[in-house]
Formats: structure tokens, sequence, C-alpha cells
């Protein structure tokens, strides 16, 4: 049966070509009606093939189509080739759903952009891109999506390309992220020339043959993978680059730096499952890495007043939950984490966006205030996303969020500390976040009277998505209810086949990961008490912030080191600038000042010179007048002769 | 047709010279475009000649063998295998390209110029033909001297040191290598009895170890000057500063392929043991070139020093990938070289068509263009991000089967080469931040007009073949495969088929899993 | 018949003149004139020792020098005139431009 699976990634990319190649001679309404219906189509030709393959029987579900050779140099073969499996069809109805919605928001927000054309360009081709990292079915067209994300999102970062900020964030993005794709590359390579080849299935099935369990070569190929997903999805040491990844337009921010493209790591992490599994050590590290970010991100969103900022960091930390996830072999639970967490998260910058947009472009919470009044859809779908992302029971983030805890806490790679460092940070996210929500919806306005007269909703281009997110925040966690409260999991079940590392590929039927030896008693106190602490946590920020406003300043004022050091982010940017950038430009000033130009070319041309100075030497005997070189001729030509007859 | 087709693509410029000669020199339209339709008739010859091409066939093709100088034993011999047909391709498309940049650029000694472009084009092609050391040889050197008049006329404030630092540069190089290839002359007599400069027949003879190196040395110091290896390279970027757009372009896009063409043609075949003797040399000094190149193009305060140090950097890519010598490695550094022709040959284009119209080439005089230039801008982006190995561009292709196949060979070597891509990035988005981002400060910078028509069909064809070479590059693959065994297979002492075998995978018979079978069966598109 | 010796005398003599007119003149014209007749000399030297040992060797030469000559005088008085177009003098001591 024919899928036509290409259309998924072909039609934005003629999205991307008609609006880039015309650019500049559409009317705004028929750019903003090609990029949105472009990948609104791929939506629904992507749910079109979810339901083919729903249909197939459980164990089969794949849809493999190859459209041409890519790369065929001797024994290496890669193909242009898609791959439309249960984790692909989560990834694509996600990012493509999601795009969708945030397209039709962009109408609004970006009305009276100059570059209005170019926005929505870059826009489809990120959809591009990220389809086709999603869709690859092998590790180099992954990588080509991979990188053509980064692509995209240094250009949109850098949109506002006159203001120095937002091209000087751009290019930390693509540079930072270079340096975990050069991890990513470099796992390539030990990949292929150990499997011998790089498509998923190749390499799943033959992994088991060709690494050891928990040895050198295997682990050293997933901890480079690591580094390329902390590259690309902002975790610890390679994050520095998603904060300043605001400068870009607000949806931006919510598409790729919220919703997509951070999570590209987590899913290449839950697609590699297979490889992760055989290397125990890089699963810890990657638990540790993931909930260490967690933690060092949530810390620092206490102490930042810019909004996005705040959904920034706050984007970083739960990036780490669902590494953690997949530290702990809960591949599942990290991709329900990304599928909730893109909704909330989306709507949490789409929010922020709105109130931007009616705040003339002040991003600072202290300005803020009251909003709640003049932005009540805003405002009511902002607060839902904060209960989603905190973790109230009912809401999507609960289910994906406490599925994360109990696996840290029960699977075989968990312990009782991972599990508590999470939950710890669950606490200071749930604060954080009702921080951010106390300070800029209730109390009073603290903006100047100008901008106040001016408060307004947004349109219903910018309300109408915001409240589609809402739903799905709510909704979007009821896939996967957890066996202890009376549901079956399904999205786990779901994945199951892909999930080969965890199984052996054998039975598709049986969990293995299911809470074995642990009650569910256990779990329903451990997630009760969860909530509890929870709720605490919202009422703390309440009362800091709302009662007793006086307090929160005290308390800063207290523990002034501390805040400072939250506050400037733990001083990493400093740090790597003193450490790693600095010395490389000097070091390149030397290399250029003093070999090059002193050392090479003086050797050189110090050659030449003696040769000059020894030419102008003889030089004098050329007078350059004929009459003495024919002398000169004359007498040799005598002393010559003379020689041979006197001899 | 077969015989007479190599002849007639390496002399059809000279023809032109020749109709050239009888334009009055006033006439600087009818030069122009007398030089244009030449060029490009070449380049359709050429394209004719790809067409014919059996991209299977082992061996060289269209094979011309007649005596020149009977005496000495020298021959006019010419062939092409898939590597020499892709470098001749990209010669011809780049004269094309370089004649129609000068249009407007060259104003003094018009006629002088396009001659020399001219011949410069047959001096290049004939080195791409030869099979004939000595013919090889006198295209070699020939096509220094159009160079030597192209920057030291045509060229920038300092043109006269900078011709003559490449002139002094090559004829070094090549002074060695004239003796080694007088001494391999003899020693082929000696061997066979009868006096020849014949590769094909020099490829048969043994040559005892000591004489290998001590050959391979010189040739590769003449090869690795023009390349250029490091620290060889100083005559790189004040030729390239100096140069006129076309020059760069040329002297880029194909003068340093030579170099690297030298090596796969003559010391790797020839001398095969001393190559396997000199790799871990070669390569350190690929991977300093990589690493030195990429920091010192990152302070470089002119744009075109800049892109000259960049070319230092991508040239170290394509000698590494030459000395994993295995097949991965080969095919990217023979297709790097194609990139790297394609990539810089644009970007000193770009720097060319700002420089015409600023007259200024200094990173600091510039920011903001991509809102006075947009079109430029866009161009200039897709340019840079090619030459950073994007993929489904170009560069990525090269570098991703270069340290695919160093990686084999060994990995720590693509490591460190593989941070020479990390630093690309730095670079080149630093001088495109500099350059076309910011805010407009600079009064002058505001009423530039964007590129014309003949500006842009001079990127158009160049930005088409980087997508091309980014998302469909089998066609290339395909004709340079049977070559690079060839080589493989003279460097290895093996039979052909087993080129893969000895360097392949140590998983001895791929299986099928699943739908797809991604590995073909060694070597079993090389027997047809 | 006449001795050889007095053939190379007056080779010699010619030869003699030749060079000197060439060194002192500062005129192109009058230099290559010299040039010309250092050129036969040779040619009278040839001639007669060829003669006087019944080769023919010699007068193939004799003929070859002929014919350089004849090639060389119509390119050396196209330069000539060529310079003097240029520079309108022919006074050798003008043309250094290879000096410092």
């Amino acid at each position: 049966m024919n899928h036509s699976l290409y259309l998924i990634i072909l039609l934005p990319l003629l999205g991307f070509l008609l609006n880039g190649l015309l650019l500049g001679r559409l009317k705004k309404g028929f750019v903003s009606f090609i990029a949105c219906a472009s990948v609104g189509l791929s939506f629904v030709w992507g749910v079109k093939v979810f339901f083919e393959l729903l249909a197939m029987p459980e164990g089969a579900r794949a849809i493999q189509e190859t459209l041409f050779t890519w790369i065929p140099a001797g024994q290496f073969q890669v193909d242009f080739s898609l791959l439309f499996d249960p984790l692909s069809s989560v990834m694509v109805l996600v990012v493509a759903g999601v795009s969708f919605i945030i397209h039709i928001y962009s109408i609004g927000y970006m009305h009276d952009d100059p570059g209005f054309g170019r926005y929505f360009t870059y826009l489809n081709l990120f959809v591009f891109a990220m389809l086709t990292l999603v869709l690859a079915d092998n590790y180099l067209l992954m990588f080509v999506g991979w990188e053509g994300v980064g692509l995209c999102s240094y250009l949109l970062i850098g949109f506002w390309f006159e203001k120095k900020s937002a091209s000087d964030a751009g290019k930390k993005a693509f540079i930072v992220n270079r340096i975990g794709d050069f991890g990513f590359l470099i796992g390539l390579f030990i990949i292929f020339w150990q499997v011998g080849s790089l498509n998923y299935a190749d390499v799943f099935a033959r992994a088991p043959e060709v690494f050891a369990v928990g040895g050198g070569v295997i682990t050293a190929a997933t901890l480079l993978l690591f580094l390329g997903a902390t590259g690309k999805s902002a975790q610890i040491p390679l994050f520095v680059w998603l904060p300043d990844a605001m400068e870009g337009p607000t949806p931006v921010s919510a598409l790729i730096h919220a919703a997509t493209m951070v999570t590209a790591g987590v899913y290449m992490i839950a697609r590699s499952n297979v490889l992760f599994m055989m290397a125990p050590t890089t699963l810890a590290v990657v638990a540790i890495v993931g909930l260490a970010t967690a933690l060092m991100a949530a810390t620092i969103a206490l102490a930042q007043n810019d909004i996005k900022r705040v959904l920034a960091y706050s984007t970083i930390s739960q990036l780490g939950y669902m590494f953690a996830a997949c530290g702990v072999a809960a591949f599942a639970a990290g991709i329900f984490h990304l599928m909730t967490h893109a909704f909330f998260k989306a709507l949490l910058f789409l929010g922020s966006g709105s109130v931007i947009h009616a705040m003339a472009g002040q991003q600072d919470m202290r300005y803020m205030g009251g909003l709640k009044k003049q932005q009540p859809a805003t405002f009511v779908t902002f607060f839902i996303a904060t209960l989603a992302i905190a973790g109230i029971p009912g809401f999507s983030g609960f289910f994906s969020k406490d599925e994360i805890l109990w696996k840290s806490f029960s699977s075989d790679f968990g312990s009782p500390i991972l599990w508590a460092v999470g939950l710890f940070t669950a606490i200071l996210t749930a604060f954080y976040m009702f921080r951010l929500v106390y300070l800029t919806f209730y109390g009073e306005g603290r903006m100047d009277n100008h901008t106040k007269a001016h408060l307004h909703e947004s349109p219903k281009v910018m309300t109408v998505p915001l409240m589609v997110l809402a739903v799905l925040s709510v909704i979007g966690g009821y896939v996967g209810i957890p066996h202890v409260l009376g549901g079956s999991n399904r999205f786990e079940q779901f994945l199951h086949p892909v999930m080969t590392g965890l199984h052996g590929g054998a039975d598709t039927s049986e969990h293995v990961l299911t809470s074995a030896g642990h009650s569910a008693g256990t779990e329903l106190t451990l997630m009760i008490g969860s909530v509890v602490l929870i709720l605490i946590a919202i009422y703390m920020a309440y009362y800091l912030y709302l009662k007793n406003i006086d307090l929160a300043g005290r308390i800063r004022n207290n523990l002034s080191g501390v805040h400072a050091l939250l506050h400037g982010k733990y001083f990493v940017d400093e740090i790597y600038g003193a450490l790693i950038i600095r010395p490389l430009i000097n070091g390149s000033l030397f290399l250029w000042k003093i070999i090059d130009v002193f050392v090479i070319d003086g050797i050189a041309n110090g050659l030449a010179s003696i040769v000059g100075d020894i030419s102008t030497g003889v030089r004098p005997v050329q007078t350059g007048t004929m009459r003495t070189y024919a002398t000169m001729i004359l007498a040799g030509a005598v002393v010559l002769i003379g020689y041979f007859i006197i001899r | 047709m077969e015989q007479q087709i190599l002849t007639l693509v390496t002399f059809f410029p000279v023809i032109g010279v020749a109709l050239l000669l009888l334009v009055p020199r006033e006439r600087a339209d009818t030069i122009k475009a007398v030089s244009l339709i030449v060029s490009f008739v070449t380049f359709l010859f050429s394209l004719l000649m790809y067409v014919m091409f059996d991209p299977v066939a082992n061996g060289m093709q269209f094979e011309i063998n007649i005596p020149w100088i009977a005496a000495f034993g020298i021959h006019y011999h010419l062939g092409i295998d898939g590597i020499s047909l892709l470098l001749i391709m990209l010669t011809t498309i780049l004269s094309v390209i370089a004649i129609l940049s000068s249009w407007t650029a060259i104003k003094t000694g018009v006629k002088g110029y396009y001659i020399s472009m001219l011949l410069l084009e047959t001096g290049m092609l004939g080195v791409f033909v030869s099979l004939d050391l000595f013919l090889f040889y006198v295209f070699w050197e020939a096509m220094l001297v159009p160079m030597y008049f192209l920057i030291g006329v045509w060229g920038g404030p300092r043109r006269i040191y900078a011709a003559i630092k490449f002139v002094l540069f090559t004829m070094f190089g090549s002074l060695l290598m004239l003796v080694a290839l007088l001494y391999l002359f003899f020693l082929y007599h000696g061997y066979a009895g009868e006096y020849s400069f014949d590769l094909l027949k020099i490829y048969e003879m043994p040559i005892p170890l000591g004489a290998q190196t001590y050959m391979f040395l010189a040739f590769a110091l003449a090869f690795a000057i023009k390349v250029p290896v490091w620290p060889f390279h100083t005559w790189l970027p004040d030729a390239h500063v100096e140069a006129p757009t076309a020059g760069s372009v040329i002297l880029a896009g194909v003068l340093l392929k030579m170099g690297t063409y030298g090596f796969l043609r003559v010391c790797l075949p020839v001398f095969p043991e001393a190559t396997i003797q000199f790799v871990p040399l070669i390569s350190i000094l690929a991977l300093i070139g990589i690493v030195y190149g990429a920091l010192v193009a990152m302070v470089q305060r002119d744009v075109k020093s800049l892109v000259a140090f960049s070319s230092v950097s991508h040239l170290g890519f394509v000698m590494l990938g030459m000395m994993a010598l295995n097949v991965q490695g080969m095919e990217g550094s023979v297709i790097q070289m194609i990139n790297h022709g394609i990539s810089t040959g644009a970007l000193f284009l770009i720097v060319g068509m700002i420089y015409e119209r600023r007259h200024t080439r200094l990173i600091a005089d510039f920011g903001g263009l991509a809102k006075s230039m947009p079109v430029f801008s866009t161009f200039f982006m897709i340019v840079a991000l090619s030459s950073i190995g994007l993929p489904l561009t170009n560069g990525f292709v090269g570098e991703f089967l270069i340290l695919l196949g160093t990686f084999k060979a060994n990995s720590t070597y693509a490591i460190i080469a593989a941070s020479g891509v990390i630093l690309a990035a730095c670079y080149m988005l630093w001088m495109l931040q500099r350059v076309i981002f910011g805010k407009l400060t600079k009064p002058e910078n505001e009423k530039l007009v964007d590129l014309n028509i003949r500006e842009r069909l001079v990127l158009i064809p160049l930005i088409v073949l980087i997508f091309w070479i980014g998302i469909y590059p089998k066609p290339f693959f395909i004709r340079m495969e049977p070559a690079v065994k060839a080589i493989l297979s003279m460097v290895h002492k093996v039979d052909r088929a087993d080129v893969e075998r000895k360097e392949g995978i140590h998983v001895a018979q791929p299986t099928c899993v699943g739908t797809t079978c991604t590995i073909s069966g060694g070597g079993a598109g090389c027997g047809k | 018949m006449i001795p050889i010796a007095h053939y190379l005398i007056l080779g010699g003599l010619l030869f003699a003149i030749g060079a000197v007119g060439v060194i002192v003149s500062r005129n192109l014209i009058v230099m290559f004139m010299s040039i010309e007749l250092m050129l036969n000399a040779a040619n009278l030297a040839i001639i007669a020792f060829s003669r006087s040992l019944n080769l023919m060797d010699g007068h193939v030469f004799v003929f070859l020098i002929m014919a350089v000559a004849a090639a060389e005088a119509a390119v050396g008085l196209a330069i000539i005139i060529a310079i003097f177009r240029n520079r309108e003098t022919i006074n050798a001591d003008k043309f250094n431009l290879l000096r410092r």
C-alpha cells in the first residue's frame, strides 16, 4: 500500500520554496495562507497515515519509504528514506500539529513586522527540517534534520538581525549546537564502522552481536550521541544558548525553543534505546546530567525577572526531566512528557507573547501585574498551562511528570536519590511558575500609564490557538493514565514495539518495566506526597508574591549572595568566555601575527632577501649601456682566444 | 570524436586566443563577447564529454597517444578517468563564470586580460588530461605564466609582491619535481630498456623504497606548495588578496586542485610504499592546516584573506581524506575538491561584487548589508553555509565522507579534524554577522544597489551545484568510484575488487534486515 | 693563387673595424652595420678555409649565415624603427631602463 509519506515533508518544503523564491512579491495574506496551508496539509496527511498505521497489527506497525540513494561511497550507502512507526508518528503529530497552531498564531503576532514573508519562509523551512529529523529512517538523514533545525533556529533567533544581541544569540546557538553535533558525528562514525550501516533497522538488529553490553565502544558511542543531545536540547554543559535564544520572536521561542526542536535530543535517545540500553554507564550519565540540569535551571528560574527567560529556564529544566526519564530507561515516559510539555510550554510561550504584545514589547515582570482583567482569555489559558506544568492532578503535566518521578524511583536504573532530586525540582517548578503568574496577572499593575491605557486582549487569531493548546494541555495526559489510577497507560503500550532495547524485540504485549518489586501502595503514597508538596510550594509563591511582597524582598536581601549567583545564572557564560572564547581569539591572533607573518613568511622572505642582497652586490657590473656590454664581450672573446693561443 | 574530444576541450580556448589577437584592443565589448562565447563553447564540449563518458568503465577513457618528441619517448598522451572528468567540468564551468564576473571589474588591458584567462584555462585543462609526465610538467609550468600576469597586472596594490611570491613558491616546488621527473625517466629506462614519460607505464614499474622516498618527497613538495599544505601556505593569502576577483576564483577553484590532483595521479600510485610511509606526516600537516587555517581565518580583518585562510583549512580536509587511503576518505576528498571550487569560488565572487561597490574589503567597513542588499545577503548566506558543511549542501557530503574515512584510518585524526568543523562555523558566522547583520551604521552602505542580472547569473549556477551535490551526489560518486578504487588498488597493491575488503567494514557478509538492505556487496559497482 | 693568410688578414681587419664600430658608435644603425661587417668578416674566413681545404661544408655554413644575417637585418631594422617611433632617438646610451 502506498502511503506517500514523502508528502509530509514535501508540503512544508514547497511552502518554503514558494514563499522564499517569491519573497517580497506576494501579499501578506497569501504568504501566510501558503505557509499555514502547507503545514496544515502536512499535519492532515500525518493524521491520515497515523490512522493507517493504527490499522496495522501491533507488532508490524512501521511504514518505510525509500525516496532515492543519497550518498553512495563504496560500502557506505545512505538512502533518503523515511520511516513512520509509533515513535515517529507521535513526533510527527506533535510537531506538525503544534507548528500549525503556532503558524496561525504568528499571523497575528507578526502582522506588523516588515519581515513577515521572511518569517514564514524560515518557519516552513523549520517544519520541513524537523519533520525530516523525526521521519528519517537512518542516522545520517536524522542528522540532516538535526542540523537543519539548527540552521532555522539560527535564522529565527537572529530574525531581527539589526539588533546585535539577536544576531549574537543566533550565532551562539549555532556554534554551541555545532559542538554537540561534533559529538553526534563521531558517534555515528563509531556506529558505522562497527555495524556497517547507519540504518536504524540494521543498527538495532546487529548491535547486540557487535557490541558487548557495557563495553567501552558502545559506551563511547552513546556518550557521544548524548553530547549531541546536550547541544540540541540545552543540557549541561551546552545549555547556554537557549536562554539567549529568547531574542527571537516569541512564537519562535514557543515552537522551536520549547515544543519541538529542543526535544530532538530526547527523541534521538528514545530512538536509540537499543544502544543506550547496552551502555548502563551512559544511562547513568544521562540521568544525572538530566536531573542536574533540571535542578540548576529551576534554581536560576527563581531569580529571573524577564518573563521569557523564566520560561526558557523552565524549558531547560523540563528537558532535564525528559532526559532523566531516558536515563532510567523509561523512554516512553520521556516521550510522553515531551508531548505534554510541547502542549503546555508552547501555550505558556504563546501566552507570554500575548502579554508582551499587549505590553508593547515589555518583557520585565517587575513592570507587569494585574493583567488578569485586561487579558481574560490569555490569563485563563496561561493559568491552565501553569497548572499543567506544576503537576496538578487532572492536567496533562501531572501524568507525565508523575510517570517520570515514579520510574526514577522504581526502575532498575532508578534510585530514591534521583527521585528526591526530581521531586525537589518539581516543587521549585511549581513555585517559580506561580511566582510568574502572580507577578504578571495578579496584583496591581506596575506599568507606566501610557502602556496601561493601551492594554488590550490579543486578536482572535492569537487567542484561538491559545484555547486549542489549553484544551490539549488538559486532555493530553489522558492517553497515558497509569495503572495505579485505573488506566492502562496506552501511550506506553503504543510505543512499546519501538522500545526493542527493553524487551529484545521478542514480545510486544508484556511490560518489562512495570514497577517490578514495588507495590501500587508505594506508588500512590509517593504520588499523593508529591502533590501535597507542590501545593505547599504554590501557597508559598502566593504568600511571597501576592500577600507579603515585602517578605520576598527581605529574603532576597538576606540572601543577596545566593540571589546574585542565581540571577547571574551561575555566571556560566562569563566562565566560558574567560576559559574558552578569549584564549581562542588571542591564540588565533598569535598564530596569525607571530607564526604566520613573522616566522613562516619571515623565513621565506628572508631567503628571498638574501638572494636579493647578493644580486644587488654584483649588480653594478650591469651598467645598462650597450657599448659597455659590447666591449666586455669583445674583451671576453680576446681573453678566451688568447688563452687558447698561449696554451 | 572519441579520440579528439580531449584535445578539442583542452585547446579550444587557444583558438579563442587566436581570435582575440585579431580583434583590435579598443573594442572591449567584442573581446569580452568572444572570450565568453569561447569559454562557453569549451564548457559545452566538456559537457558533451561528460555525456559520452562511461560512468562504470575502468581505466582511462578517450585516450589518445601519439609520439611528440619520439627520441626521448615523449608522447602526446591524453586520457581521463572519473576524477579528472569532474575536475575538468569544474574548470570549464568556473572559467565561464570567472570571465562573466570580470565584465565590469577589468577596465584596463582588457585584451591581455582575456587572453590570459583563456590561456590559463588551457593550461589547467592540460594538467588534468595529461597522462605523459613530461606533458603534465609542461602544462603545469605553462599555467604559471598567465596567472602571474593576472595577479601582477590586474591585481591590487601589492600585486607585484604577491605575483612574485606566487611564482617563486611554485617554481621552487616544480624545480624539485623536474629533478625527480628526470630521475624517474632514467629509472624507467633502466627497468624497461626504453625511454618513456608515460604515466601508465611508470605505474607498472616497481621502485626500490629508498628511491621512492626521495622522489615522493620531491613530487610531494611541489604538490604540497600548490595545495597548499601547512606550512607552505603563506603565498596563498597574499596571492588571493591581491588577485582580481576572477583570478581568485580560478586560483582557489582550480589551481589549488592541481596540487591535490597531483598527489592522486602521481604520488600515490607511483610511490605506494613511500605514500604509506608518509601518511602520518602528511596527515598531521593536513590536521595542522585544518585547525590553524580556521583559527587564523577567525581573526582576519579582510574578508578576502579570511576566505583565503579558510581555503587552507578546507584543503587540509582534502589532504586528510586522501591520506585515509580508503574508499570513503578518498571519494570524500575528491568531492571536496569540487565543493571547495564551487563554494570558495562563489565566496570570492561575492567578495568581489561587494568590493566593486565599496572598494574596500575590510569587515569593519560593512554591517547591516542584509537591509540594503537582501539578495546579495541571501546568496552570501547560502554559500557561507555550504562552506561550513551544512547538510543538504555540497560541503557536508565531502566533509562527512572525509571524516568517516579518516575515522577508520585513525580515529584521533578524525576527532581533531572534526573540531575544525566547529571552528569553521565560528569564523564564517562571525564574519556573516559583522558583514550582513547588524545596523546600517555607515552611510556609504545605505545606498548600495543589490545584485544585477549579470551578477545573479554568475552566482546561480554555483548555487544550483551546491544543492545538487548536497542532495543528489550519486552521479558524481558513480563516475569517480572506479578511478578511486584503481588508485587504492595501486597503493595497497591488491586487486581492484579487494580494495574494500581490505579497508572495509569488519562485518564480512552484509545481511539484509527488515525491508531494507543498505550495504551493497563489496565492490559490486566496479566490476561491470 | 692568393695565400690564405691574405684572406685571414683582411677578415681580421674587417672584424676589428666592425668591433670598434660597435663599441665606439652610439648610433644604433651604425652599430647594426658594424655587426654585419663582423658577420661578413667571419664569412670571409670560413669561405677561405673552405677553399683551401677543398671542403664544401664552409660554403653551406656561409649561405646559412647569410640567410640568418638577412633575417636579422629585417627584424633588427624593424625593431630600430619601432624604438625610434617610441623614443624619437636611436642613441644607444639613452636606452638604460634596466639601470636603477
